[in-house]
């Protein structure tokens, strides 16, 4: 499947990514290509493989990664805004979202 | 013998009887750090007064306790990609830029328990997605071999630092090789462990069933001890496994008569630098000489492995990434009074183009329907490579391959073809996809004077054969070669 620069920008819309017309320039031929070459498993017939899910080894499955639903001390309020570009009043400030 | 000077037993021997204090190995440590800083571009952050803060409290603990844990005073380098309290992450990202976390990640706690020292972060690729270290947004790292070509990535700062005599020990991450590539081409030793072995809290996530804290080092029992520090059950992190952490010191013995070593020959071929291709194949007569038995052995999926690591790595990371918007930390871009346009502005101006690639990828390849035909296909096939796994190590204990197809190539020789970058990882992002362990051990220089590496794939949670297969190797072929830039 070619990938258009049409399908460039609508893939950019959906990751919330503006791009320059300098990458759209770039990144379609770029991306068409690297599709091309992952198209490749299109060779092999996987009709009755189960897909992989994650990494887990099966003792990693195996482990109960369940704990308590009990509380314990978290960052906190102040630690927690510390690192926010526009933190206001114990909030994290957006720009208006309408 | 210049080697010895940083092996962590020698200077954790010298800190616990007062030979030597923790601050004065920091301080030569940082001041190598410093120095080495301007050829190599290795550090993203040198933390000087911290670094000497915390090796004077070891000090004082061992003077007053006559105690001396087993990392005391060693100083260590940190990818920026970890989180480490009062020091910057960056990731190598201006979208992170000067983000300072406010909490450790659970590898950090433990060597810092363990009295090891942090002297700063290490540069890496933007959000360790690279195989060259160009891809960071403050310059990239230069191979201490010959500064210029690249280090690797996309650990290239850890691998350098560690190369270059800086520190004795460095971290990482590896998702797709970021640590046993540049580890082949700095000529140090570089571990993935099995996935789930230590924890993944505070590591900045990449693509989560994939990435996996390792270790830099120039020897094997200097991974081995860092591995038995770092690796375990940690709550933070429920894909770690329950799974007791041996002492891995205890198995380089040196006797490996018996052991079986799987030879795929179908990797040697097309592709395969003929350097390294004699390298690898002069270690394997080495294991050979030394009692173990080469088992023929057929990987029939690994030529698919990175079709499938760029589908599932970049789905990953499309999600993992969409948490830099700029609303919790880092940067957001000016001038942006709508919120969409805010996301869309901060990420254009955050993200570099490999990143962007990568996520637009990953968008891609999880789209309505485009799932099936490319995500759940890879899947698939990720099936099939742990399957071949399985079989071949019903008749091996470990395989050897090379770590990367070729030496450090030059700065700037790949940079404009995304899709021959990717090739580099050939080798290394099976074990990835597969989950289990992979270490690289440096074999030899080409004649161009650079680093050649092979790499020991195992099954899961075989580490204790691994390290005893390479310190038998190192105990007949040390590589006591040093590059040209070293402290």
């Amino acid at each position: 499947m070619p990938i258009t620069k049409a399908d460039v920008e609508k893939i950019a819309q959906l990751a919330h990514m503006e791009i320059t017309a300098e990458e759209l320039k770039i990144f379609a031929p770029q991306m068409a290509d690297i599709v091309a070459y992952v198209e490749q498993l299109n060779e092999l017939d996987t009709s009755n493989v189960q897909p992989a899910l994650g990494g887990l080894t099966p003792e990693g499955e195996a482990t109960d990664s369940s704990r308590a639903d009990e509380t314990s001390p978290s960052l906190g309020q102040k630690s927690a805004l510390a690192e926010a570009p526009d933190p206001a009043r114990g909030h994290f400030r957006v720009p208006k979202v309408l | 013998m210049r080697e010895n000077k940083n092996n962590i037993e020698l200077l954790t021997e010298r800190v616990r009887t007062g030979e030597m204090k923790a601050s004065a190995i920091v301080e030569g440590a940082v001041k190598a750090a410093e120095t080495l800083n301007k050829p190599l571009n290795a550090f993203l952050e040198i933390d000087r007064t911290r670094a000497l803060v915390s090796a004077k409290e070891i000090d004082a603990r061992v003077l007053s306790s006559n105690f001396a844990p087993v990392l005391a005073g060693v100083p260590i380098a940190i990818k920026d990609n970890i989180c480490v309290q009062g020091m910057q992450t960056s990731c190598g990202s201006r979208i992170l830029g000067n983000y300072h976390p406010p909490y450790n990640a659970t590898v950090i706690e433990r060597l810092l328990g363990a009295g090891a020292v942090v002297i700063g972060k290490t540069n890496c690729d933007e959000f360790a997605m690279g195989s060259s270290n160009e891809n960071s947004a403050f310059g990239p790292v230069k191979n201490p071999w010959d500064v210029t070509r690249v280090p690797g990535g996309s650990s290239g700062g850890s691998a350098a630092a560690v190369a270059a005599g800086i520190v004795p020990v460095a971290l990482g991450s590896d998702t797709g090789g970021s640590v046993r590539q540049p580890a082949s081409l700095c000529g140090v030793f570089g571990l993935k462990p099995t996935y789930g072995r230590n924890s993944r809290y505070g590591l900045v996530a990449f693509a989560s069933s994939l990435d996996q804290v390792g270790v830099f080092a120039r020897n094997t029992l200097d991974v081995a001890q860092v591995l038995r520090v770092i690796a375990g059950r940690d709550l933070h992190d429920a894909t770690t496994a329950d799974v007791p952490v041996p002492d891995y010191a205890a198995e380089l013995t040196g006797d490996i008569k018996g052991a079986r070593i799987g030879l795929p020959q179908s990797l040697f071929g097309e592709g395969l630098d003929s350097e390294v291709r004699v390298a690898v194949e002069k270690a394997v007569d080495i294991y050979r000489e030394l009692g173990a038995e080469i088992v023929d052995i057929e990987l029939p999926n690994a030529q698919f492995s990175i079709a499938v690591y760029y589908i599932i790595a970049t789905a990953e990371a499309s999600s993992n990434l969409a948490r830099f918007d700029g609303v919790r930390y880092g940067f957001r871009a000016e001038n942006a009074p709508e919120l969409r346009q805010m996301y869309k502005k901060t990420r254009e101006e955050g993200f570099g183009a490999e990143v962007k690639r990568r996520i637009m990828l990953g968008t891609y390849v999880l789209s309505a329907g485009y799932y099936e035909a490319y995500y759940g296909k890879a899947q698939q096939v990720r099936s099939l490579i742990k399957e071949d796994f399985r079989r071949a190590f019903a008749s091996c204990d470990a395989i050897i391959t090379p770590t990367s197809p070729t030496p450090a190539f030059s700065l700037g020789e790949k940079v404009d073809n995304p899709l021959a970058m990717y090739l580099n990882d050939i080798y290394t992002v099976t074990a990835n996809l597969a989950g289990i362990p992979g270490l690289n051990v440096p074999c030899g220089l080409s004649s161009q004077r650079l680093p050649i590496g092979f790499q020991l794939l195992g099954a899961y949670w075989s580490e204790p054969t691994l390290f005893k297969l390479a310190h038998a190797y190192e105990m007949v072929q040390p590589f006591t070669e040093r590059p040209p830039v070293y402290a």
